[in-house]
């Protein structure tokens, strides 16, 4: 069907992998964590999954979570490119 | 016990458990409508609210979008990190268009949430008269706007929702008027709903849309969102200076529905002793070397808002 309109539909890496603007990576250490989950809440990027795992792919290295963890169980570690 | 105080009892109880299971976050869904591919900056809590938005809103829903960084952080046609329907609209009409769609749906007894996403430019200057009128006509809809305090897409140029004393690309020596008080504004039609909130309170922000929605009418929220790029700070402390503008109350927290104002939890403390406002200050770049004068200004004007909330929740006006 021809389509009058410019229609976008949803799709992963609309914008690329936003992962490679990171100049920080986030680190976390599971032993420290306690699995509060704000680090996941806190997310713009919704990067961090139930599992706490966190999408290398997307993150775009804000801090955020770090900043926010109540046990400072997550490091930004600079990214060696 | 009296039957009347059993009653109230129960309803005192059902607002705890209420309030627990939002502030639980295994009562938020799990999905995600906002994919986590958008071009937004790193560290934008105009995008973790929108998370929370959808969150509470549901697939069954259509965003109408002005210009504003929500327009641009959807990626590249012909893909878009939106997972619902997305109007892309023209500055001045956002309101206008949810208009019609509201109607739409309305006739074809559908109950699809309308719900306009748009910025501080795009609502306080010119959005506004296409809001006042949505709000006249009692359009059923619920109007966001989110407040990064400039107009954030094109280069932080000075909105009317920009404060005084904030630099800016069009303000370098800092914006010599106050912001504009768009809440009053939106209050004089005497919405069923309105409510603030903030981008570092994302529960909060959610149980606000979930209430909004529930409720026939235009519906307004707002919500203040802190900017990395704009505000000058950096990208790892926007939740920290979100609950710095409600710690200081800079910015309050409240819900007004049907005419009664309660103000929220975190204001309320915040209201009875702030903290001190060069704590949100002194962290923004876009307030360097503010002067004491104006300073002073900024504070006379948090006071007078703590007074005239405070007056209003105890119905002396
Ligand atoms: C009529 C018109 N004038 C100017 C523009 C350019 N423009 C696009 S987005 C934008 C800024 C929007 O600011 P705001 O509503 O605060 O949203 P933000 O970008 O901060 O998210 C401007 C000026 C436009 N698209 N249309
Ligand atoms: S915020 Fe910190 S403690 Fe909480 S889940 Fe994340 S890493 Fe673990
Ligand atoms: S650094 Fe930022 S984008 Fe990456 S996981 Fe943490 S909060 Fe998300
Ligand atoms: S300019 Fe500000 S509001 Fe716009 S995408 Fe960047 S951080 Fe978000
Ligand atoms: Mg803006």
């Amino acid at each position: 069907m021809r389509e009058r309109l410019a229609l976008s539909r949803p799709k992963e890496a609309s914008s690329g992998k936003t992962g490679s603007w990171r100049t920080f990576r986030p680190v976390v250490d599971k032993e420290a964590c306690n699995a509060c989950g704000l680090c996941a809440q806190y997310c713009p990027d919704a990067a961090i999954d139930e599992e706490l795992n966190i999408d290398l792919d997307y993150c775009k290295g804000c801090g955020i979570c770090a900043n926010e963890c109540p046990k400072q169980a997550i490091a930004m570690v600079r990214e060696e490119r | 016990m009296s039957g009347n105080r059993i009653a109230k009892l129960s309803l005192q109880l059902m607002t705890i458990i209420e309030e627990r299971s939002v502030n639980n976050l295994s009562a938020i869904p799990k999905e995600e409508y906002l994919y986590k591919c958008t071009s937004a900056c790193a560290g934008c809590s105009s995008s973790l609210c929108l998370r929370y938005v959808l969150k509470a809103a549901g697939p069954d829903s259509v965003l109408v979008v002005p210009a504003c960084c929500t327009s641009v952080i959807q990626g590249m046609y012909p893909g878009t990190a939106m997972n619902v329907p997305v109007y892309n609209i023209a500055f001045a009409a956002a309101a206008a268009c949810a208009s019609g769609m509201s109607d739409a749906f309305a006739t074809l007894g559908r109950e699809t949430n309308v719900i306009v996403y748009a910025g501080d430019g795009g609502t306080v200057d010119i959005g506004i008269q296409a809001l006042s009128g949505a709000f006249e006509r009692g359009t059923n809809f619920l109007y966001i706007c989110y407040d990064n305090e400039a107009y954030g897409n094109t280069g932080m140029q000075r909105s009317g929702s920009t404060p005084l004393g904030a630099r800016t690309t069009t303000t370098p020596g800092g914006k010599p008027t106050a912001k504009k008080d768009l809440d009053r504004i939106v209050e004089a039609h005497n919405p069923p709903y309105m409510a603030t909130a903030c981008s570092a309170y994302p529960l909060d922000l959610y149980k606000k849309v979930k209430k909004a929605l529930s409720i026939e009418g235009p519906k307004f929220i707002h919500i203040l969102a802190p900017c990395p790029p704009g505000w000058r700070y950096p990208t790892e402390k926007t939740v920290e200076m979100g609950k710095l503008a409600v710690k200081t109350a800079q910015w309050i927290l409240y819900e007004r529905e049907f005419g009664k104002l309660t103000i929220n939890g975190p204001s309320k403390a915040a209201m009875k002793k702030p903290a001190p406002l060069e704590d949100y200050i002194k962290s923004q770049g876009r307030f360097k070397n503010l002067s004491p004068e104006i300073f002073d200004l900024m504070r006379q004007q948090v006071e007078q808002n703590i007074q005239r909330l405070s007056r209003e929740e105890a119905g002396v006006c």
